[in-house]
């Protein structure tokens, strides 16, 4: 089992995230892309720890989880009031702070 | 010579000063409230300034010493930097003091009946009052900061006393320019100050005359030259001559006053006070020749053929102060000489201007020549006393012009070699002029037929001025019949001012005295003979002949110093200054204009990618993530 099948997944969970963030309007979709996005990085960092049998990368992806946790609580509370306020969960349509 | 603090009355010379200086303030502080008294107040100070002044003078005769100081206080203190403010009582400064208050109160009362019905005449006092306060600092401050504050009062005062009528453009017009030609001159005698600040770490007259000697000769040289471009400014020499007639334009006192007695002898007072300067450097005193000698016959030329009474004086006083240059240029066999004609011509010369003036107040207020003629019999007063000055101007015999003006030709004459007969040759030929041009002012003027009428819409009545103005025109002529005896013969000035200059020598006469004294006599003659078979003698035109010589017409434009002045330097300087603005405008304000417009062009533009679409920014930073990745692993891989 070479890292390589590891890394290729990672890439391919990466680019999907990635897309989806960028084609889909829905809040509640983009925010699962991104979570995609940091998932694949986690396995990433896993791999590479695994493979050169130091414990950096594992905490690392520790770090990112949590962040992660405390983002998706603040992310789902801003997109819930933007819900109740414009009945709509479209990126594009909460558009107001621009130039 | 050394100098002793003063003791008794000399302490309290800075009454002098303070004394016209509080009149002056009275006056432009007190408003309306003073114009009853405001003259009198003004007449007052300068007669006790007067009065003072004599009493100093006899006291500093009387007394062993010949050169007083009063220290007053400490004027600028700054590390290496030291001015004390103090004023200096010596033979020389006692003789300006004499002149300008003796003259100045004469012509405070003068002004009396002159300015009679002008509602401003009490700033006129104001303003007489300040430039006698200012004239008086300049004589007695013991060091060129000093000189240079008094300097700059008279040159302000000239300026507020030509530009009295204001409501003329021509009068506001002849006060800049004076103005601004008195600062070039001005420009001069500043450099000369920082010079010996720079070289000499000092200013006062002491200490620069006594390290003078340790300077280098350029510096010297340089520092006499720079000092003549002052007194050249404020002495209407050339090549700075072109303002004084304008300055006409005030009136006719302040023309006797400042353009003939006091102000304009200014430039012959630094000199003969900077002597031991002009001692360490023959070249600066070669100039100082020069620039006299040039000026004789400049002033005398134009002279000749101005119609306007006042101008032909005020050329005429160009002429005289050539001579005094002349003189003061010739060394110490000069100085004393110089100030001797200094002080006659401040008579007969502040006499001639009033005796002018009470001719346009008898005449409404005309200048022109051509429209007077055969005032002699209306105005007996003013004729004599008008021909008196006239009588020792030109030099006739035994009156004082002839005593102090043929020292000078004598002094030029003993100087020796070619330079000398060339000095003194042209300081005849400008007596001879002298005697043509004031001949013919004569003839036009007070004989011949009257070019005036009694009755029509030019009517005047003449009529002989009030005693006001006719007493110091009396004054004045005896002095300008009585000074040169006096102060050549029965006084002489020589031995008065001898601490100051040093013992006169023998000078070895290379051409005998008599036979200077004959040769003037007789070119005065032939100048009066001409004038008169010129002018005398035929009717004179009542408008300026059209078709005129070349030499004339020269004359008529004052030798062509306003075209020089300004096709040489006021057009250059304005191209200049249009082409430094354009520079500013286009260039300096370009960039700082031109970089702000871009920031804010651009940053507005940029502005526009803010488009509130999330998704776009995801993009970007997307795309510049790979950016980022892609150039590290360019690097790692390079």
């Amino acid at each position: 089992m070479t890292i390589a099948n590891y890394l290729v997944l990672a890439a391919v969970l990466f680019t999907i995230g990635a897309v989806g963030v960028l084609v889909r309007r829905n809040a509640i979709v983009v925010f699962m892309c991104i979570e995609l996005m940091l998932n694949s990085v986690n396995l990433t960092l896993v791999t590479f720890a695994r493979s050169t049998g130091t414990l950096d990368g594992q905490v690392i992806a520790f770090f990112v989880m949590v962040v992660a946790a405390a983002e998706v609580v603040v992310g789902l509370a801003i997109i819930m009031s933007i819900y109740r306020t414009r009945r709509s969960a479209s990126v594009d349509d909460a558009n107001l702070l621009k130039y | 010579m050394d100098t002793v603090p003063a003791t008794g009355l000399l302490a309290a010379s800075w009454l002098l000063i303070a004394l016209p200086l509080a009149g002056a303030a009275v006056l432009l502080l007190g408003g309306k409230r003073t114009d009853r008294w405001g003259h009198l107040l003004a007449i007052g100070t300068v007669v006790v300034a007067f009065a003072l002044g004599v009493a100093c003078t006899l006291e500093l005769a009387g007394s062993e010493t010949t050169s007083v100081g009063v220290d007053l206080f400490t004027f600028i203190s700054t590390g290496s930097l030291d001015v004390s403010a103090g004023l200096l009582f010596d033979p020389l400064s006692a003789v300006f003091v004499l002149l300008i208050t003796g003259v100045g109160a004469l012509i405070h009362v003068y002004s009396v009946g002159y300015m009679a019905h002008d509602p401003s005449r009490r700033r006129f006092f104001a303003y007489l009052n300040l430039f006698v306060a200012a004239m008086l600092l300049l004589v007695l401050g013991d060091s060129f900061v000093a000189l240079y504050f008094g300097w700059e009062g008279v040159g302000l005062a000239s300026y507020l006393l030509i530009a009295f009528w204001y409501t003329r453009p021509a009068a506001a017009t002849a006060a800049k320019k004076a103005f601004i030609m008195n600062r070039v001159g001005d420009v001069g005698l500043a450099l000369a100050v920082f010079l010996m600040f720079a070289q000499l770490g000092t200013t006062s007259y002491a200490g620069v005359f006594g390290s003078v000697g340790l300077l280098a000769g350029g510096t010297v040289t340089a520092l006499g030259l720079l000092l003549l471009l002052g007194a050249c400014g404020k002495s209407g020499q050339f090549p700075l001559q072109a303002w004084l007639p304008d300055a006409m334009e005030g009136p006719t006192p302040v023309s006797a006053l400042i353009h003939a007695a006091t102000m304009v002898t200014a430039g012959v007072y630094l000199i003969a006070r900077s002597a031991p300067v002009y001692d360490a450097t023959p070249t600066a005193r070669t100039v100082v020749l020069v620039v006299g000698a040039i000026t004789i016959l400049i002033g005398a030329v134009v002279g000749c053929a101005y119609d306007d009474i006042k101008k032909v004086l005020a050329w005429s006083t160009v002429s005289q102060i050539g001579y005094m240059f002349l003189a003061v240029g010739l060394g110490p066999i000069g100085y004393a000489a110089g100030i001797a004609h200094l002080l006659t011509h401040g008579f007969f010369k502040a006499g001639l201007f009033l005796g002018a003036g009470s001719v346009m107040h008898a005449m409404d207020d005309r200048t022109d020549m051509r429209g007077f003629g055969g005032l002699a019999g209306r105005m007996k007063t003013t004729f004599v006393t008008f021909g008196l000055g006239y009588l020792a101007l030109i030099g006739f015999p035994f009156l004082s012009g002839y005593f102090t003006k043929d020292a000078i030709i004598e002094a030029a004459f003993d100087r020796g070699g070619a330079s000398g007969y060339l000095l003194g040759g042209i300081a005849v030929l400008g007596a001879g002029l002298t005697a043509f041009y004031m001949t013919r002012l004569m003839l036009m003027t007070f004989f011949g037929r009257a070019r005036w009428s009694t009755t029509g819409p030019d009517a005047v009545h003449p009529h002989e001025s009030p005693a006001v103005m006719t007493l110091p025109m009396i004054v004045l002529a005896v002095g300008s019949v009585a000074a040169g005896f006096l102060l050549v013969e029965v006084f002489p000035l020589v031995d008065w001012l001898a601490p100051v200059f040093g013992e006169p020598e023998e000078a070895a006469h290379v051409v005998p005295p008599l036979v200077v004294s004959v040769l003037v006599t007789v070119v005065v003659a032939l100048g009066v003979l001409l004038a008169w078979v010129v002018v005398g003698r035929r009717e004179v035109p009542t408008t300026a002949p059209e078709r005129v010589s070349l030499p004339v017409r020269a004359a008529r434009a004052g030798l062509y110093a306003d075209t020089v002045n300004e096709s040489l330097l006021m057009r250059p300087g304005m191209w200049l200054t249009r082409a430094l603005v354009w520079v500013d405008n286009r260039g300096v304000d370009g960039l700082v204009n031109g970089i702000g417009a871009g920031l804010g062009g651009s940053s507005a533009r940029l502005g526009r990618t803010q488009t509130g679409f999330v998704r776009s920014y995801a993009l970007g930073m997307l795309g510049g993530a790979l950016l980022v990745a892609g150039a590290l692993l360019a690097v790692a891989a390079g």
